[in-house]
C-alpha cells in the first residue's frame, strides 16, 4: 500500500477527513429535547434534506464497502465506527482521524429546530464517538445561517477536547467573507480553533452562478467552483484583515484548480486593488498563509509529472493535508493511501507535520 | 530570427523580419441611443422612449471606471468608446496593424425583460454593426446579437443573419439564467449549426441570480473575478448535457475569461466522469476529448503565473494551442496589448497560432 511504503520515514500518519455521517435521525433522539422528538415523529420531518451526498449515488460510499455501509438498514453508529476502525484507521495506520459530519442544520430554516439539531449531532459525537476511540477528533457541527445561534454552538464546545474545528459547508447562503458572516467568523476566531469548510450544503440559492443544474454530476463537479468563490470572498472582503488568526482547511474540494485561482486573483487586484483597500498583500499570499487543502479528491492529470507541475505552482509544501474522504469513492482503495507520485519529503509534511501544526496536536 | 508583432522590415542584425499577423477576437463597440433609434422600427423606438430597456434589478456593481473603460479610449468628439468607428481603426485597428477585428458589442439585449423588445434590440445592434461598421471596413466582422434567454427568438435573428458575410459568430454572455445545456437554448444550437457558426460566450451579464453558487458577493472585483467560475460552470452543463452529440459541428468560442482554469477543470470533469457516467447517457467519451474538439478561448484576461516558465507549462497542460485566440478586449480598462500579452517565452508557432492563425481557421479569415 502506497502510504504504508512511504511511511518509513515518520511514523504519525492524520487523516483529516473522515465522515461520521448520521446513520438514521433515531440516533439523535437520546440528544434531542423531548418537544423536537415529539416534533419530528409527528411531523413529516427526515432531517435536513441536502442532496449533496445521496445514498444511492456511486461517490457517496465506495463499491467495495456499500453493503457494510448501508449494512441492509441494520447499520447504527456502532457499526459504522468500526467500519472505519477496520478498514482506515488499522489498515492505514493512522493516529489520528479528524472526523467531519455533513448533517446539513443550515438547510433547517426553522433555526431553532436547526440548533437543537446541531447540538445533538455534536453530543452524539462526543458520546458515541470520540469516547469510542481515541485517535479520533470531531468537528463542531454550527446552524452556520443564522450566526446568533452559531455563536452559541461553538462556545458550547469549543473548550470540549477532541473537537478541534468548526465545519461549514462550502454552499451558503451569502459567501463568507461578506460582513453579515462576521459574528460567526469572530467567534471561531476567538475560539482560537481553525474552520473547515467541506463540499456541499443546502442554503436554497443555486450553486452556480448561472442557475441550477441538472444532473448530480453537475453539482458535484461544480463543487469546485463554490470552493474557489468562497475563497476569493475570504481574501477579498478582508476577512483575515479582521481577524488575521482565522484558519481554513478547504475539504474535498479538490486543489488542483488552487494555481490558476491564486493567478487570476492576484491579476484583478492589480488592476481592482482600490475596491478592496484592505488587501494590502497579493492576494496569492493571503491564500497560502490562511488556507489549507485536503489531499482528496486529486482531481488528478493522466500524467503524474503534470501533478507535480501543480504542486510547483501551487508552492504546496505547507498547503496539503493528508485524507481519505471515507467513506466517498476518490480512488480504487477503500482508503486510498498516499498517491505514488508525491515525493518523499512531502509525503511526511502530508501525512504529519502539515495537520499536526494545523491542529496543534501534540 | 527574432520575431516582431508590428512590421519594421529588418531586425538589427538586418534580417528579414517576419511579420505575425493579428487577429483580434474580442473588440467591443458599443451603441449610442441616436444610433439604437435610428435602427429601431417607429413601434420598438416608440417602446423605447416610453419604457427603456428594462433589466434584471439590484444585481449590479459599481464599476471600476466610466464605461468600464480604458481612459484615454474617449474619442475627442464626445462619443462613448467603442462607439466611433474611426477612433477604433485609428487607437486599435491601424495602431497594432491588425488583420482582423471581431466585434463584440455589449449591449445587454440578452437582459432584456421582454423578449419581444429584445429581439427588436438585438436586429437593430446587428444592423448598426453591419451598416456601420463593417460596411465601413474589410477588416472587421461582426456577432450576431440574439435575445438568448429566449431560444425560439434568437433562432428566427439567427436565421435573418445567418448567410450574411460580415457574421461571424453568435453571441451571448456567460451569466444566463439557466446553465447553458439547458434545452431553453437548444433552438439557438441548431440554428447556429446550420450556417455552422460558433456560439461565442462573452464574459458579463447578470443572470438573475448571485455570480457564485453561494450567493451574491460584495464588490466589483469579485464579480470581475468570478466569471471565471461562470464559464466553468458553463462548459460544465455543455459538456454534461451532450450537446456536442446532439449538434454535430457546435462550437463555443469563450471570450474574456481567461484559460488557465480549463486545465484543472479538464481533469475534475474526466474523474467525476469516470464514477458517474451512467448520469450523462449522451456523453460518449471522456469531458476533456469535447472541449478539446468543439472550444475555442480567447487569451485575455491572460494568466500570469509567478514564474515565467510555469506559463508553457501551462500551455503544455492546456494542450489546447490550436485553440486559444488573441484578444485585447479593447476598449475596456483591462485591454491586453497584442505586442506584450504573450510572454516572450512562447515558441513563434505557438505565438502565430494564438495571434491569427487559429482565429483564421475557425472564422474563415484569410491571412
Amino acid at each position: 500500500m502506497a502510504l504504508l511504503a512511504g511511511q518509513k520515514a515518520f511514523s504519525v500518519v492524520i487523516d483529516c477527513d473522515i465522515h461520521n455521517e448520521v446513520p438514521h435521525l433515531e440516533e439523535l433522539y437520546p440528544y434531542l429535547p423531548q418537544h423536537w422528538v415529539d416534533y419530528t415523529e409527528e411531523s413529516s420531518f427526515e432531517g435536513p434534506d441536502a442532496n449533496d451526498y445521496p445514498e444511492m449515488v456511486a461517490t457517496t460510499v465506495h463499491p467495495d464497502i456499500r453493503d457494510d455501509y448501508f449494512g441492509d438498514g441494520r447499520c447504527n453508529t456502532a457499526t459504522r465506527v468500526r467500519l472505519i476502525q477496520d478498514r482506515v484507521l488499522d489498515p492505514l495506520g493512522i493516529s489520528v482521524a479528524v472526523l467531519n459530519n455533513a448533517f446539513r442544520v443550515p438547510s433547517i430554516h426553522s433555526v431553532d429546530l436547526a440548533a437543537s439539531m446541531a447540538t445533538a449531532v455534536n453530543t452524539w459525537q462526543r458520546e458515541q464517538w470520540l469516547e469510542a476511540d481515541k485517535r479520533f477528533r470531531a468537528s463542531i457541527v454550527v446552524p452556520s445561517h443564522n450566526p446568533v445561534a452559531a455563536v452559541q454552538e461553538i462556545r458550547r464546545w469549543q473548550n470540549t477536547p477532541g473537537f478541534v474545528q468548526i465545519l461549514l459547508p462550502v454552499r451558503s447562503h451569502v459567501p463568507y467573507g461578506v460582513r453579515n458572516m462576521d459574528l460567526l467568523f469572530e467567534a471561531i476566531a476567538d475560539s482560537g480553533l481553525p474552520a473547515a469548510i467541506n463540499f456541499g450544503g443546502a442554503p436554497g440559492v443555486p450553486p452556480t452562478g448561472v442557475g441550477w443544474p441538472q444532473t448530480y454530476y453537475e453539482l458535484h463537479a461544480g463543487m469546485a467552483q463554490v470552493f474557489q468563490s468562497q475563497v476569493m470572498s475570504m481574501v477579498y472582503e478582508g476577512l483575515f484583515d479582521r481577524y488575521p488568526q482565522l484558519r481554513i482547511v478547504l475539504l474535498e474540494g479538490g486543489f488542483t484548480w488552487a494555481p490558476s485561482l491564486m493567478w487570476r486573483m492576484n491579476k484583478e487586484w492589480k488592476g481592482l486593488r482600490h475596491n478592496v483597500p484592505w488587501v494590502k498583500n497579493w492576494p496569492a499570499d493571503y491564500i497560502r498563509t490562511h488556507f489549507r487543502w485536503s489531499l482528496q479528491p486529486l482531481d488528478a492529470p493522466d500524467d503524474p509529472d503534470q501533478m507535480l507541475e501543480i504542486l510547483d505552482m501551487m508552492e504546496a509544501d505547507d498547503l496539503l493535508m493528508f485524507s481519505t474522504d471515507f467513506p466517498h469513492w476518490q480512488q480504487k482503495e477503500v482508503a486510498p493511501g498516499v498517491p505514488d507520485w508525491m515525493p518523499e519529503d512531502l509525503r511526511r509534511k502530508v501525512c504529519f507535520e502539515n495537520p499536526r501544526a494545523f491542529y496543534s496536536l501534540e | 530570427m527574432a520575431v516582431s508583432l508590428t512590421s519594421p522590415l529588418q531586425d538589427r542584425t538586418g534580417a528579414e523580419v517576419v511579420r505575425t499577423p493579428i487577429i483580434d477576437t474580442d473588440v467591443h463597440v458599443y451603441i449610442q441611443p441616436d444610433d439604437l433609434e435610428r435602427h429601431l422600427s417607429p413601434f420598438w423606438r416608440d417602446h423605447y422612449l416610453n419604457f427603456g430597456k428594462r433589466t434584471y434589478d439590484g444585481m449590479l456593481f459599481p464599476r471600476s471606471m466610466p464605461m468600464a473603460a480604458r481612459h484615454d479610449a474617449w474619442p475627442p468628439n464626445g462619443d462613448i468608446p467603442g462607439a466611433n468607428l474611426e477612433f477604433t481603426q485609428m487607437q486599435l485597428l491601424d495602431e497594432f496593424d491588425m488583420d482582423y477585428a471581431i466585434l463584440t458589442p455589449l449591449t445587454g439585449t440578452g437582459e432584456v425583460l421582454n423578449f419581444d423588445f429584445g429581439l427588436a434590440h438585438a436586429q437593430a445592434v446587428n444592423d448598426y454593426q453591419i451598416e456601420d461598421w463593417c460596411a465601413h471596413d474589410s477588416r472587421m466582422r461582426a456577432s450576431i446579437i440574439i435575445p438568448y434567454e429566449d431560444g425560439p427568438l434568437s433562432a428566427e435573428e439567427i436565421h435573418r443573419l445567418g448567410n450574411h458575410p460580415s457574421m461571424a459568430q453568435v453571441f451571448l454572455v456567460t451569466r444566463t439564467r439557466d446553465p447553458l445545456g439547458s434545452r431553453r437554448y437548444w433552438p439557438i444550437y441548431e440554428a447556429a449549426c446550420e450556417y455552422d457558426l460558433p456560439i461565442a460566450v462573452h464574459f458579463g451579464g447578470v443572470g438573475g441570480s448571485g455570480i457564485t453558487g453561494a450567493g451574491s458577493p460584495t464588490y466589483y472585483i469579485e464579480d470581475h473575478a468570478g466569471m471565471a467560475q461562470s464559464f466553468q460552470s458553463q462548459v460544465t452543463s455543455i459538456v454534461s448535457q451532450g450537446l456536442f452529440e446532439i449538434f454535430d459541428n457546435l462550437k463555443f468560442v469563450l471570450i474574456e475569461g481567461g484559460f488557465a482554469w480549463m486545465i484543472p477543470l479538464m481533469w475534475r470533469l474526466d474523474r467525476t466522469w469516470e464514477k458517474l457516467h451512467k448520469e450523462l447517457p449522451r456523453v460518449k467519451k471522456p469531458p476533456s476529448e469535447y472541449i478539446r474538439e468543439h472550444m475555442w478561448i480567447s487569451t485575455q484576461p491572460i494568466e500570469e503565473p509567478l514564474y515565467p516558465h510555469q506559463f508553457n507549462q501551462m500551455l503544455d497542460q492546456l494542450d489546447m494551442t490550436d485553440r486559444l485566440m488573441f484578444a485585447s478586449d479593447y476598449p475596456h480598462w483591462d485591454f491586453d496589448n497584442p505586442m506584450r500579452a504573450i510572454p516572450s517565452t512562447v515558441a513563434d508557432a505557438a505565438r502565430r497560432r494564438i495571434m491569427a492563425e487559429n482565429a483564421s481557421e475557425l472564422y474563415d479569415l484569410p491571412i
